[in-house]
This record gives structure tokens, C-alpha cells and sequence, in this order.
């Protein structure tokens, strides 16, 4: 490359990185600000204040706001490991196995993965007042696994359709039943794709708004997105920007840390080294 | 350790292709099998029968005595080298090894111990804690074949194991593996398609066409006894000379000169229009060169040399030679089922290195005729065979076979 085309590529990438940023870079901005700050038009406050953060952590949001986050992280962490372990066999299954109806399957995920959330939504919320689901943890997990199941199913099965067929037939050689060749060869070869999956299923449950305002009344189930929707300002002709500016900041620490935990292993080839490469 | 029967052996794909075709091979206890041939020639699909990833359509299978065409692979303790090794990246060569040990949930100090005996064998001590990823190709090899010896199988299978090394370090692992086999004395089975593989390590070679068996015997019968001109041609590094010919009368006229049968061949090759003369690249001779006692037990004739190759040992000349149509669409057909393309007729023969012969121009050749084989074209089936001379070379790599084996286990205790 020239010193020309790297300036070039230098330049381009920076412009991406601005524009991908700068919209979270106003988000904390915004957090920063007083309310009486807030429509001043400058980029950064003219003080910089946590009464945002005190308003959701202790002050008059923090009924709405802690409960919120508290089930939002079980709610989502249940979704997620749930996906995760059910999406393994099934994908499992569609990556090794030879059975009729496997493209049927495969289809019929990625038409629920694209079916239109707000659709169903009304029926569900029928439903589940008539079954009892209704602002509860489950009545929220199930359809989040409606969401998260078909992805997670379409980049496992990628992930393992990667694992050499050799390495299961090795331990099977070895003496281990499929069960055991599936849980000491397979599954820990997938995991950077168990890894991944994961953190694509969390985001998928965890950014939900639809259903989380739609199934849920009280702080018993209701997720940060709609706790975020209900937030009331100091006054009713206020609205309540900064508080929500704060609360989006600390909805996303989460997602950022995950990924910064995880992304090694997302990367790293596991499957380096078992076969002649 | 186990013999292993096979019987009327099929396997066929769901397209109706039969990948493997009515293959019957006894394998005795301790005896090292190479399945050798072409590539998809179905060698690979009937190991892998016999370690049972492939199911059989149809024939026995039978390990020590015991019919297994329905058991589980775990079930039938057999042990198995791949050709990529298919090490389990995520453990380190230690628990590579002590995997099938770990499976069989053997306690942990035998566990050690099995493993450490296995490093020894294999020199693989200084490895133990690293993962395979940081292990070269040679190494990881060793730790392949460690996971296969590291238990008590009832036979070693080997699907091509040393394809994925280097030239210099496959001759190495090549004589490891035989003084392994030797040494251990396990029946194994070992899928190639090198030839040089086939011939050193083997003590009886099954060439495989097409998914049917072609012959099975010792190297040494192989080459100076072929069934036919597959057997003849597959075998040999270079290959066996096909000269067309047509037989009358016990004389056969080669486009190298003519040539005078004996009578006893002269009877089993009868008169024919067209045949092929099968002569080893070593058979032949710069005439110059040859001692005079030997002159008149071969056929002299003068040929033009195309090129020239000098390897210091020796030196390839090679002869093109015309031939009719017919015998060379045969030897082009031939020459596909091998796997190789026969872009024009000639020999290639292998003369003295010192040898003043030189490319470009004419040159007066001789060649052994005692040893020549004479095949039928259509069926491919070697005329001149002589089967008891054959089976006699098979008896004796027998016998050698099994005073190495005694050997072996006399100076290193098992």
C-alpha cells in the first residue's frame, strides 16, 4: 500500500469511527447535563452534574428504574441461556444429523426470526392475561426465546458445520458414546460460537421494547427499554431527557463489558491445531 | 490384538454406486495390511468399514471371532490415526493421549503412567503440557499415533497418516511406524496411496480398483508377479513399460525388435494379434554396458532417446516409440485408471549412470527378456504369471515377517 492509500484508508476509517460514536458521545454528554443545560445547544454541558444519575439510581426514578434493571438482567440472562443450550442441540442436529424435514426447520426459523413482533403481540397479550403469564419473568422469557432461537440456531449450526467431522469420529474411535464426544469435543471447539451466539441473543432480548411494554404492567417483569418509556419529567412540561440519557449510558456498560470479555474468545481459532492447517 | 475377516464385504452409496464391491480379505493376527490404490478406488471407505464410521450394506465383518457390522464403533476396540490426526485442539497432548483412557475412566495413576510409557515410545516427553496448535506436523503426528497405542486395541487402523508431511520427515515416520508395528505386533490396516509407503511397510499389499479387490499379496509378489496390468502398472516408481505387441509363434514383435518366449510362456501366450509386453524400467540396459555373458539372455535394439534424466545412481532415457491406434487408446485408458495421463507412447527405461548415452540421438539398448510379462489387452490379465512363484515370494516375506517379530519381542520386552 502507499503512503497515499494508507491517508486515504486513515482518513475513511476515522469518519467511520466519528460517525458510528458520536451519537454515544451525545448520549454522555447529555447524561452530564443539568436540565436546565440540556436544550442550550452546546455539545458538552456547561457543568458537568450526576443529579441525572441520582435521579434513576436513588432519586424519584430509582422505583422505576432499579426494578427495571434488575429484571431486565434475569429476564435476558435467562432468555440467553436458555437459547443457547436448546439452539446447540438443535443446530447440533442440522449441522451432523440427516433427517427429513431439516430444511423445513431451518426455514421455518428464519421465518419467525423475520415475522413482525408487533403483530403478535396483541393475541399474546390475550393469552397470556387468560394463562396467568401476564408481567411475569416467563410470560416476558418465552417470546424473547421466539427472538433469539432462530439466530441463535442459523450461526450455531454455521459454527459447527466448521468443526471437522473427524474430530467426532476420533472420539468415537476413542470409545466415547455421542453423547460424550458431543460434550468433551464439540461443545468446547463451539465455543467461541456458543460465546458468540450468546452475546447476540442478549443483545436481541436485551434491546426488546415491544414486548417488554406491551406484556408487562408493574416492576414485577417490566425491562429497562419501557421502565425508560415511563420515566416522567420534574414537572409535566418537562420532559425528562437527562435521566434518560443517563439511564441509556448505564444500560449500555453492560453490553460494552460483555463484549470486551468476551471478544478474545470470540476471536481466537479454537480449532487451530486439530487438524493439519 | 485380533485377526480380521472380511466376506462378500458391499458398500454401496444411495445413488446405487458401490464404492466397495464384494471385497473378501483375511486379515491375520499381527499381520501389517496396506490398502493401496488409486484415489477413490475405495480403499479409505473400507477402513473406515472396519472401524465402523461407514455402515455395510451387505457381507461380514468379523473382529477376533466376533461378527461387528452392527456395533458401535466405541464398541469395537479398534484404534484409528487420521489423515488430518484430528487432535482435540482445546487439551494438551498429555489428555490427547490419555483420552481414550479418560473414556474408559481408568484411574488416574494408570492413566499417568499409560501416557508416559506411550511418550517414551514416541519421544514425545518435552511435549506433554503444550496443545497441538504449537506442535509441528512431525509431532503432531507422534501424538496421533500416541493416542492410538496409548490403550490395548485389538488393531491399528491408519487412513493415510504421513500424506500431510514433508518428503524427509515422511521417510522417517515411515520406518517409525514400521518398528512400532513390529515392535507392538498389533494387526493393523493401513490405507495409501504411495506406493513407495505400500511396499516398505506392508507385509502383504491388497491393490484396490474401482472398489474390487485386485490382488493381495507381498510386495515382493506384487512386482514380480502382477495379476494384471493395473497391479503391474500401479506398482513400480517409474512405472512398468507396456509395449504393444502381436504373438506368433512364440516370438513377440515389440516395436523394440522382436523377442523369443520360452516354451513354456510361449504356450500360455499362444498366438494374438495384439498384446502387452509388460518390462521393468530396470530390465533395461545400455547395450554398451552389458556384461557379455548376459547379451544373449535378452534382446538387443537400437532406439532414438527423447531426454535424457540423471539422478547420480542412474539415468532415465526415454524411448517414444509409434504404436497403432488401438493399443494406444489401451494404454491411455490404462494410464487414466492409474490416476496419471499418457500424453505419447514411449519407455522409459533405467540405464548406468555412466552411461555415455545422450539425448537426441539413436542408441543401441538391450533388455532382460527373462523376466518380462505378457498381458492380455482386453482383459488386462497377465498371461506369463506364475502363481506358484508368486505364492512362494509371499511365503518366504511370511517367514522373514515372523523371525523379525520374534526378534523384536526377544530384545525389548513388552
Amino acid at each position: 500500500m502507499s503512503t497515499r492509500e494508507k491517508i486515504g484508508w486513515g482518513i475513511g476509517g476515522v469518519l467511520i469511527i466519528v460517525y458510528c460514536l458520536f451519537p454515544i458521545a451525545w448520549i454522555v454528554s447529555l447524561s452530564f447535563k443539568s436540565s436546565s443545560d440540556i436544550s442550550n445547544g452546546a455539545f458538552l454541558p456547561t457543568i458537568a452534574t450526576d443529579e441525572n444519575y441520582a435521579t434513576i439510581l436513588t432519586g424519584d426514578a430509582a422505583e422505576l428504574f432499579l426494578p427495571a434493571l434488575r429484571n431486565s438482567f434475569g429476564i435476558c440472562l435467562i432468555a440467553t441461556a436458555l437459547a443457547c443450550l436448546l439452539s446447540m442441540f438443535a443446530a447440533y442436529a442440522i449441522a451432523r444429523l440427516d433427517f427429513p424435514g431439516k430444511k423445513l426447520i431451518l426455514s421455518t426459523a428464519l421465518a419467525v426470526a423475520i415475522f413482525p413482533v408487533i403483530s403478535i403481540v396483541t393475541p399474546l397479550f390475550n393469552l397470556w392475561r387468560e394463562i396467568g403469564l401476564y408481567d411475569t419473568w416467563i410470560g416476558l422469557i418465552l417470546p424473547y426465546l421466539s427472538l433469539t432461537l432462530p439466530i441463535s440456531i442459523w450461526t450455531l449450526s454455521a459454527f459447527f458445520r466448521e468443526i471437522p467431522w473427524e474430530m467426532e469420529q476420533a472420539a468415537q474411535v476413542d470409545g466415547a458414546t455421542p453423547w460424550q464426544a458431543f460434550r468433551k469435543v464439540i461443545v468446547p471447539l463451539a465455543a467461541p460460537g456458543v460465546f458468540t451466539t450468546a452475546i447476540i441473543a442478549f443483545f436481541l432480548a436485551w434491546n426488546d421494547f415491544v414486548y417488554g411494554i406491551s406484556l408487562t404492567s408493574t416492576s414485577a417483569s417490566r425491562p429497562v427499554p419501557a421502565a425508560l418509556g415511563l420515566f416522567q419529567g420534574a414537572s409535566q412540561f418537562e420532559s425528562p431527557t437527562g435521566p434518560i440519557a443517563a439511564a441509556a449510558v448505564i444500560v449500555t456498560i453492560p453490553v460494552v463489558v460483555l463484549v470486551l470479555i468476551f471478544q478474545r474468545r470470540i476471536v481466537a481459532g479454537l480449532t487451530n491445531g486439530a487438524v493439519k492447517g | 490384538m485380533a485377526a480380521i475377516e472380511m466376506s462378500h464385504i458391499v458398500k454401496r452409496y444411495g445413488d446405487g454406486f458401490p464404492a466397495v464391491n464384494d471385497v473378501s480379505l483375511d486379515i491375520a493376527d499381527g499381520e501389517f495390511m496396506i490398502l493401496v490404490g488409486p484415489s477413490g478406488c475405495g480403499k479409505s471407505t473400507l477402513l473406515r468399514m472396519i472401524v465402523g464410521l461407514e455402515d455395510i450394506t451387505s457381507g461380514d465383518m468379523v473382529i477376533g471371532g466376533t461378527r461387528v457390522n452392527d456395533k458401535a464403533p466405541r464398541d469395537r476396540n479398534l484404534s484409528m490415526v487420521f489423515q488430518n490426526y484430528a487432535l482435540y485442539p482445546h487439551l494438551t497432548v498429555f489428555e490427547n493421549i490419555a483420552f481414550p483412557l479418560r473414556l474408559a475412566k481408568v484411574p488416574d495413576a494408570e492413566v499417568r503412567e499409560k501416557v508416559e510409557q506411550s511418550a517414551t515410545i514416541l519421544e514425545l516427553h518435552e511435549h506433554l503440557q503444550r496443545k497441538p496448535a504449537n506442535l509441528s506436523g512431525g509431532q503432531r503426528q507422534r501424538v496421533a499415533m500416541g493416542r492410538a497405542i496409548v490403550r490395548d486395541a485389538d488393531a491399528f487402523l491408519f487412513d493415510e497418516p504421513l500424506s500431510n508431511l514433508d518428503a524427509k520427515l515422511r521417510g522417517q515416520m515411515r520406518a517409525e511406524i514400521a518398528r512400532l508395528q513390529r515392535r507392538l505386533g498389533i494387526t493393523t490396516v493401513y490405507v495409501t496411496h504411495d506406493q513407495t509407503e505400500a511396499m516398505t511397510l506392508g507385509d502383504r499389499v491388497c491393490v484396490l480398483k474401482k472398489g474390487v479387490i485386485q490382488q493381495v499379496a507381498s510386495p515382493r509378489e506384487l512386482y514380480e508377479q502382477p495379476a494384471n496390468l493395473f497391479v503391474a502398472g500401479f506398482i513400480g516408481s517409474p512405472p512398468m513399460n507396456f509395449l504393444p505387441a502381436s504373438a506368433a509363434n512364440g516370438t513377440l514383435d515389440t516395436p523394440f525388435g522382436s523377442i523369443t518366449l520360452d516354451q513354456s510362456r510361449a504356450a500360455k501366450v499362444g498366438d494374438r494379434d495384439l498384446v502387452l509386453v509388460g518390462v521393468r524400467p530396470e530390465m533395461f540396459e545400455d547395450a554398451a554396458l552389458v556384461d557379455e555373458a548376459l547379451l544373449d539372455r535378452g534382446a538387443r535394439f537400437r532406439a532414438q532417446v527423447d531426454v535424457t534424466e540423471w539422478l547420480g545412481d542412474s539415468q532415465y532415457a526415454y524411448l517414444p516409440y509409434e504404436s497403432s491406434p488401438e493399443a494406444a487408446a489401451k494404454l491411455k485408458e490404462l494410464a487414466q485408471e492409474l490416476d496419471g495421463d499418457q500424453l505419447r507412447t514411449q519407455a522409459i527405461v533405467k540405464i548406468d549412470s555412466t552411461s555415455r548415452i545422450r539425448e537426441g540421438g539413436e542408441a543401441d539398448f538391450w533388455f532382460d527378456t527373462r523376466k518380462i510379462h505378457v498381458f492380455d489387452p482386453q482383459s488386462g490379465e497377465n498371461l506369463t504369471r506364475d502363481a506358484e512363484a508368486g505364492a512362494e515370494l509371499t511365503r518366504q516375506a511370511g517367514e522373514d515377517r515372523r523371525a523379525q517379530v520374534d526378534r523384536a519381542r526377544a530384545t525389548v520386552p513388552a
